[in-house]
């Protein structure tokens, strides 16, 4: 009985810890966010608002003008 | 291919790529989904000042040229991808399938930059024995 409360108990704690992982992932995946990527393979991601605010800026523009 | 074909073909594979503006650096436009040509202009400038601001962003100045980027937005996507000196600008829904749409675009400048193919020539007419046989009444 008591084994089984354990087994129980653990599967709910993995469960909860997957579904936190799940939602913080799809929640910065929707980040607003600029992935440049060079010629040379490499790439630079700017997330934060400050150095990411122009550049979302101007492709908020292209978005409207595309409709 | 032409850039009107290029992008005929670019909607009918990609379901994603919702509005795409094909140009070259200097904002001079090639072809666009738009019906605007003027907002297809507008387009093209705001990517290209978009790209410029990018590549300041690199902290060698000595780096590899810039290739593609995505801009995530919640009300959509934008890509900006570069093969010479053409470039072209594309928006997509929400959280698009990122790696398709760049593979997507790339093929499409791609075609665009690849020489039109020889035009099948039609096979050769078969004589019909008539009128060969009337070649060697005319010999003889």
């Amino acid at each position: 009985m008591r084994s089984r409360n354990l087994l129980t108990g653990m599967m709910l704690g993995a469960g909860s810890v997957a579904g936190t992982l799940l939602f913080r992932r799809r929640l910065a995946r929707r980040r607003e966010r600029v992935d440049v990527y060079f010629g040379d393979g490499s790439m630079i991601s700017l997330a934060k608002p400050d150095e990411a605010e122009p550049l979302l800026r101007r492709a908020r523009q292209i978005l409207e003008l595309a409709g | 291919m032409d850039a009107a074909a290029a992008l005929e073909r670019l909607q009918e594979i990609s379901s994603q790529v919702r509005a795409a503006v094909i140009f070259e650096r200097g904002g001079k436009v090639a072809g666009a989904t738009l019906a605007d040509d003027q907002r297809a202009k507008q387009v093209a400038e705001e990517a290209e000042a978009l790209l410029a601001d990018a590549e300041q962003r690199r902290d060698r100045a000595d780096g590899d040229e810039f290739a593609q980027l995505e801009v995530a937005l919640q009300a959509g996507s934008v890509f900006v991808v570069r093969d010479g000196d053409r470039l072209i600008a594309a928006t997509t829904a929400p959280e698009p399938t990122v790696g398709l749409v760049f593979y997507d675009l790339k093929s499409c400048l791609r075609e665009l930059a690849a020489p039109a193919a020889p035009k099948k020539r039609s096979p050769a007419k078969r004589k019909s024995a008539a009128g060969r046989q009337k070649k060697t009444d005319a010999k003889s």
